[in-house]
């Protein structure tokens, strides 16, 4: 009698004591315990349900699988007969009435898993005492549940030098890769970024870029570099930033949220001693998965950055700002915006007073945060003047917002409708730059089917790794270009479950917005709308609008503001309708208002950073809510140091919709963890700043703490949700009334070009063009290369270029700071025009040409790429050597705008010699 | 007593400029062209299996069956799937097994002959691009390969409207870049198409999924080149030569201490005692001592073997295989450890690294090799060595791992009493002499 005989294999899909087995799976037996498992599913993925961890290294489920390092191997019989060779289990699917063994129940696969784990400790350096991935590591761990105690090899290990940087940011240990390729792989799949690849053969198989394989050309210039660090299993790639630094056992983890975009991505920072020493990606399949882009997980020093505000000042009689007491500066401010708001201020030659206090919290609010500021506004300045948008912001931008996306949730357009719609448009949106996770989850769609359309001029990075679907167009003339969507976008649209994604930009360009919500009403296609900073989402929700209360409905509503009343306990609010950004900069500046309160607002942001620094020249007062030292607080007369998202819990919610609740990183008052070292000082949310400064100006906002704000703002959303504009279909900005223009519509006229006729429609060039995608296999999509030929200079009379511009990830951003590897992998700031623009105004590749504005100039390096003739692409914001930067707003210069660009040598040169003598 | 040579493909070898045009038509060639293109495409597939023919790169898979697996559209039918997509021809000329030399020799010396195989093969699977994936060593067998296509087009036997039977079909030569890996049928693929020759993931499989994610066969030369004789001879001609399960004739080459090295071509199931009498026998009268049947992938025999029918059933039952009848034959002046580390050291130096066994293994085993033919290993190693194996043979991604373990496997099986001997006359480590001087224990 055999063995087999013995065990009499049923198959468990015929047995009759068992349920049938249900549509769609298959019946197995594992270890000996019968499993149904989802037909197609990975044999490691059943064994993980069932408990049984296989060990493994190349095998991650967000890749394809690979079967490289072949730790996995289990036995399998199919058929009653048992296969051969072991099997890798990353890499076969589970089939009916397959027998699987592991190393549990099959002294093969187990021994094969022993071998293999011999196998890569071999040449391993097994340096794990200095290893920054020792206590964490997969091979480490793995080692000790799968490996021999003593390895029987005596060679001479295979060397390398070390460590290699394949990016400021990114540094590779080639001795201790075990070449699993998952970071080859994510980079491939994932991010679409083919900067590493294998390199040699053998033992010697190493990763490596273009840089280190022929010593120059390209190092890993991606902008989601930093995961390949979190999953590497061993120590091969680790960060400049967090190196040598710490023991993951020393550190404390705490989940977090990134305030970094709109995205909201879930992450965990791990932090001791009062500082954050890295930031990872948290995992939740619902937003970003696995993955978090390089700013969001490298640029968290700015919290410790040296100009840290830590304690309240006040600018006294010498004009210079001192610190002082929280109660002494609160009194201060609160007398000083009393007097503003009730033009009891300082009185010009004539006895005229100024009066009125504009309230900016800018974008990077959380929604307690922003509720804080607009209920700080309504009850104690008595206004409706707020705006959290520090950027290009317009009424028809108020409308859009208050229709179309308060109030809307995940359940209107979620990441996973991104990736199972059939067409997406990105209008205004440049989703890589402007929203990274956003990107990651529309190639995800591109590579499974969805054809993901960007309105746009020229082939980026973005559009080439998520299909390559390009509907160009000049810039300014994206409102036609939406009128007259060529077919296959247009008819794509129309198929259920299209989406519309129009970004922050779209206030940029008159008529869009509009033109948006004509393009959803002709198509049927969903609507989402997607901002660059974490805050401004909730800001609109939260009521930080001029026009917008709490909860998304409009300010001209009167019954909405009787119904906020109620709830805020008080008997009436302004009903004028508040003055936007500009607005408030604007009658600051020409000295109707009397005060300003600013929250997390860069000058360098904003439309007219000279307005602005005009503005807050000519107020009585600036109030300024701040981290850290900026040029706002150099001209507030109060400066009150505000907690960064580290140090205060909130929710940011992100475009769909969705809060992202986070606790308190590191409470400086929470004990000595929070304490020693780093920046131990006690600063406090926004909201409960203003909650004291309200008091003190005898008004009670109830906003403590931000969950006792998160309870109120609930409660009070829900009492306007019947309010809000979506929910009527209407919305109209009450600040409209006497038909002229505003000031930031002004800002944004629509472009006329110099002899083009009047009528653009008849002008617009607009053309569908394919980027060649070189191969399909795997769903790859892969970068077509730009050839530049010689040019020479012909002159003709030529129309004026036009500019279009938005921001690169990063562009010297505030919350970069401190992070110097992190700029260093920053993608070049260029000035990109077509071939034939660039051969007629004489520019070869590289060349540097001078960008030329009202306000001054900016001299980058020229690329050629497929843009429109005579449009000119530049980086809306490019770092200086200084540690400033140039914004193109800053020289005068708007995104559909006529520009002027020169040969820059001369000016170079120029230049080069003034910093030489200075 | 009958000729036992049979030469088919070899048989335009010696004459004067065999390699052009002009020779190979004289001598009757692309008659078989014609003929196959009268044949519909099914039958010609039927008559590729009908004649026994098995892929001569090494496995013997029976080659008319992996063309039936092309997915073809059906007729009457909207073809879907793969069935839709276009179907390739790829020829892996990438020969570089050790002791291996026969593709080369023959498209040297015969190049239409595999041409006017590809044409015919690509009429059978409907294929109208053929890729020919040479070795990049090659230099001088590329320049003949392409002086041929370019003959066959100018010719009309390529290109547009071949014949008049308006088929179309382009053939293009590649140049590897000199890895192993690459005739690996899958890595070739991937290096075809411009990636770094790496094995692919099965299933999908190349005839479903391969050059460009289309259908494709993917072929050694010899098995291309012997298509056009099959047509013209019929299968029954085809099985005259060898043994029922491998049928036809086969190009053995023999290499090492014999006196006329080179490539004779008889029917399969000749054994080597046969061809060492073609060959002139040992050279200088040395007796054998250990030989390879198809390359140093496939396990060393010794003079026990000797009259073991060399086909693919006579080499598996011998426990070794027929691979790619390069038979590497050595005398009794060779030490077989230190053949087995020269073998291993280029499976090290060859191993693509996608798989840790393979990757690692080699390194290891290569290293453990050196030691002990310098006179530095323990009986140890010989374990050592046997339980890397097998933690290599059938735990690797593909075959590459499988062939490095066989000559040392096969090697110690034989030959145990040869290793055991070096590490009894080991010499002493310097290291431990100095460890010894430095802790006085020598006093």
């Amino acid at each position: 009698m055999t063995a087999a005989s013995e065990r009499a294999p049923e198959k468990p899909s015929e047995r009759e004591d068992l349920p049938p087995v249900p549509e769609g799976y298959v019946r197995l037996t594992i270890d000996d315990r019968i499993v149904d498992a989802p037909q197609g599913e990975l044999i490691i993925r059943t064994c993980e349900r069932l408990g049984i961890v296989v060990p493994r290294f190349c095998d991650h489920p967000l890749l394809d699988p690979a079967g490289a390092c072949r730790q996995c191997l289990v036995e399998v019989e199919m058929g009653g007969r048992k296969m051969p060779k072991p099997q890798a289990s990353c890499t076969m699917t589970v089939a009916q009435d397959m027998v699987v063994n592991t190393q549990m129940t099959s002294p093969v696969a187990d021994k094969a898993q022993q071998g293999v784990m011999e196998l890569l400790l071999i040449n391993h350096p097994l340096d794990c005492p200095i290893c920054d991935k020792g206590g964490e590591c997969p091979l480490q761990n793995q080692a000790m549940s799968s490996g021999r105690a003593e390895s029987r090899f005596v060679e001479e290990k295979r060397t390398f030098a070390k460590p290699l940087p394949i990016s400021d940011e990114v540094l590779l240990d080639r001795e201790r890769c075990v070449l699993c390729q998952r970071c080859t792989r994510f980079s491939r799949q994932i991010a679409g970024d083919q900067f590493i690849e294998l390199l040699e053969r053998g033992a010697h198989q190493q990763i490596g870029t273009e840089e280190t394989a022929f010593g120059e050309g390209e190092d890993f210039q991606s902008y989601f570099s930093g995961n390949t660090i979190q999953i590497c299993p061993v120590g091969a790639l680790t960060s400049a930033s967090y190196r040598f630094r710490s023991r993951p056992f020393d550190l404390v983890s705490t989940p977090g949220v990134s305030e970094h975009d709109s995205s909201g991505a879930s992450i965990r920072r791990d932090w001791r001693r009062g500082a954050v020493t890295r930031v990872l990606a948290g995992d939740d399949p619902e937003v970003n998965e696995e993955w978090i882009d390089d700013k969001t997980r490298f640029a968290f020093r700015y919290t410790q950055a040296a100009d840290r505000l830590l304690r309240p000042m006040v600018r006294g009689d010498d004009g210079e700002l001192a610190e002082t007491s929280w109660t002494e500066a609160l009194e201060r401010a609160a007398q000083l915006l009393v007097a503003a708001r009730d033009g009891q201020g300082p009185a010009d030659e004539e006895g005229h007073r100024k009066q009125g206090v504009g309230v900016l919290p800018g974008g990077r609010v959380t929604v307690e945060d922003g509720y804080a500021y607009g209920k700080f506004a309504r009850l104690a300045l008595g206004t409706n003047d707020v705006d959290a948008r520090a950027r290009v912001a317009t009424d028809e931008e108020l409308d859009f917002l208050g229709t179309r996306v308060a109030g809307t949730g995940p359940d209107h357009v979620s990441f996973d409708a991104l990736e199972s719609a059939p067409t997406v448009l990105c209008v205004a949106l440049e989703p890589e730059e402007e929203a990274p996770i956003v990107f990651l989850r529309l190639r995800k769609a591109a590579r499974t089917g969805t054809s993901v359309h960007h309105l746009g001029q020229w082939s980026t990075p973005a559009v080439v790794k998520t299909g390559g679907k390009l509907v160009r167009c000049a810039p300014g003339d994206e409102v036609t270009a939406l009128g007259t969507l060529p077919d296959p976008v247009a008819a794509n649209l129309a198929k259920p479950g299209a989406v519309v994604l129009v970004g922050e930009r779209a206030a940029q360009v008159p008529g869009l917005y509009a033109a948006v919500a004509d393009l959803a009403a002709r198509t049927g296609a969903k609507v989402a709308w997607i901002p660059r900073r974490a805050g401004e989402r909730g800001a609109l929700d939260a009521g930080a609008l001029p026009t917008v209360l709490p909860g998304g409905a409009p300010v001209a509503d009167a019954g909405a503001r009787a119904a906020l009343a109620s709830s805020w306990g008080v008997a009436e609010l302004p009903s004028e309708a508040g003055r936007d950004l500009a607005e408030i900069l604007r009658a600051a500046a020409e000295g109707e208002l009397a005060g300003l309160v600013v929250g997390g607002v860069a000058l360098d942001d904003l439309p007219d950073p000279d307005l602005a620094r005009r503005a807050l020249e000519a107020a009585d007062v600036v109030v300024s809510l701040e981290q850290r030292r900026s040029e706002v607080t150099d001209r507030a007369d109060v400066v009150l140091p505000v907690a960064p998202v580290i140090n205060k819990a909130g929710t940011f919610r992100n475009w769909e919709g969705r809060d992202r609740r986070f606790a308190t990183t590191i409470d400086p008052s929470g004990g000595s963890a929070g304490r020693v070292g780093g920046t131990a000082a006690t600063t406090l949310p926004d909201c409960r700043v203003l909650d004291t400064l309200a008091v003190e100006m005898d008004v009670d906002l109830f906003t403590q703490t931000p969950e006792a704000t998160a309870a109120e703002f609930a409660r009070v959303a829900d009492a306007l949700a019947g309010h809000r504009a979506g929910a009527s279909g209407t919305f109209t900005s009450s600040r409209r009334t006497n038909g002229a223009l505003t000031a930031s519509e002004a800002a944004n006229a629509p472009f006329v070009p110099d002899e083009g006729s009047a009528d653009g429609a008849a002008d617009v060039d607009v053309e569908v063009i394919d980027v060649e995608v070189a191969e399909v296999v795997d769903g790859e999509l892969v970068e077509v290369a730009e050839v530049v030929e010689v040019v020479e200079v012909v002159e003709t009379h030529h129309p004026a270029l036009r500019l279009a511009t938005w921001r690169q990830l990063l562009d010297g951003g505030a919350l970069m700071a401190g992070e110097p590897e992190l700029a260093g992998t920053a993608r070049p700031p260029k000035i990109r025009v077509s071939a034939a623009t660039a051969r007629r105004l004489g520019f070869a590749e590289d060349d540097p040409a001078q960008l030329e504005g009202p306000h001054g100039s900016l001299i980058l390096p020229v690329e050629v790429a497929d843009l429109p003739d005579d449009v000119v692409w530049a980086p809306a914001r490019v770092p200086r050597f200084d540690g400033g930067v140039t914004t193109l707003a800053g020289l005068g210069l708007s995104h559909g705008g006529v520009v002027r660009l020169h040969d820059g040598r001369e000016a170079q040169r120029s230049r080069t010699i003034e910093r030489s003598s200075s | 007593m009958t000729d036992p040579l049979t030469p088919v493909l070899t048989k335009h070898w010696l004459g004067p400029e065999s390699w052009t045009l002009r020779h190979y038509t004289e001598l009757g060639g692309y008659q078989a062209l014609d003929k196959a293109l009268e044949t519909p495409a099914d039958d010609l597939i039927a008559l590729i299996k009908d004649s026994g023919l098995r892929g001569r790169g090494g496995a013997g898979f029976p080659t008319g069956m992996k063309w039936s697996f092309i997915p073809q559209a059906k007729p009457g039918e909207e073809p879907t799937g793969p069935a839709a997509k276009p179907k390739y021809l790829v020829i892996n000329a990438d020969e570089g097994e050790p002791g291996t030399c026969k593709d080369v020799p023959l498209m040297m010396a015969d190049p239409h002959s595999l041409i006017e195989g590809c044409i015919i093969t690509s009429w059978a699977i409907r294929a109208h691009f053929c890729a020919i994936y040479v070795r990049g060593e090659v230099v001088h067998c590329i320049r003949r390969l392409h002086a041929a296509v370019r003959e066959a087009y100018d010719a009309g036997h390529l290109g547009k409207n071949i014949h008049g039977t308006g088929f179309d079909l382009d053939i293009v030569v590649h140049a590897g870049a000199g890895a192993y890996i690459c005739g690996e049928e899958t890595a070739l693929l991937d290096s075809l198409e411009g990636r770094r020759g790496q094995p692919r993931l099965k299933p999908p499989f190349p005839a479903t999924a391969g050059l460009y994610a289309a259908p494709t066969v993917v072929n050694n030369v010899e098995t291309i080149a012997t298509v056009p004789a099959i047509v013209s001879g019929g299968k029954d001609w085809f099985r005259t030569m060898g043994r029922e399960r491998s049928p036809g004739p086969k190009i053995y080459s023999l290499s090492g201490h014999v006196e006329r090295p080179g490539q004779y071509e008889a029917p399969l199931g000749t054994t080597l005692r046969e061809l060492l009498d073609l060959a002139g026998g040992m050279k200088d009268g040395v007796p054998l001592k250990f030989w390879t049947p198809g390359g140093s992938s496939t396990p060393l025999l010794t003079d026990e073997h000797l009259d073991v029918p060399l086909d693919f059933e006579g080499a598996t039952e011998a426990g070794s295989m027929l691979g790619t009848t390069a038979l590497m034959i050595f005398n009794e002046t060779v030490s077989v450890p230190w053949a087995v580390m020269k073998w291993t050291e280029f499976y090290e130096h060859e191993s693509c690294g996608k798989c840790t066994p393979c990757r690692e293994g080699c390194y290891w085993l290569a290293g453990i090799l050196r030691r002990m033919v310098e006179g530095e290993g323990t009986e140890a190693d010989i374990d050592t060595l046997l339980d890397v194996c097998d933690n290599v043979l059938g735990r690797s991604f593909c075959a590459l791992g499988d062939g490095a373990v066989s000559p040392i496997t096969s090697g110690i099986k034989y030959f145990r009493q040869e290793f055991v001997d070096l590490c009894t006359a080991q010499r002493r480590h310097p290291e431990v002499d100095r460890i010894v001087e430095l802790s006085g224990a020598s006093a």
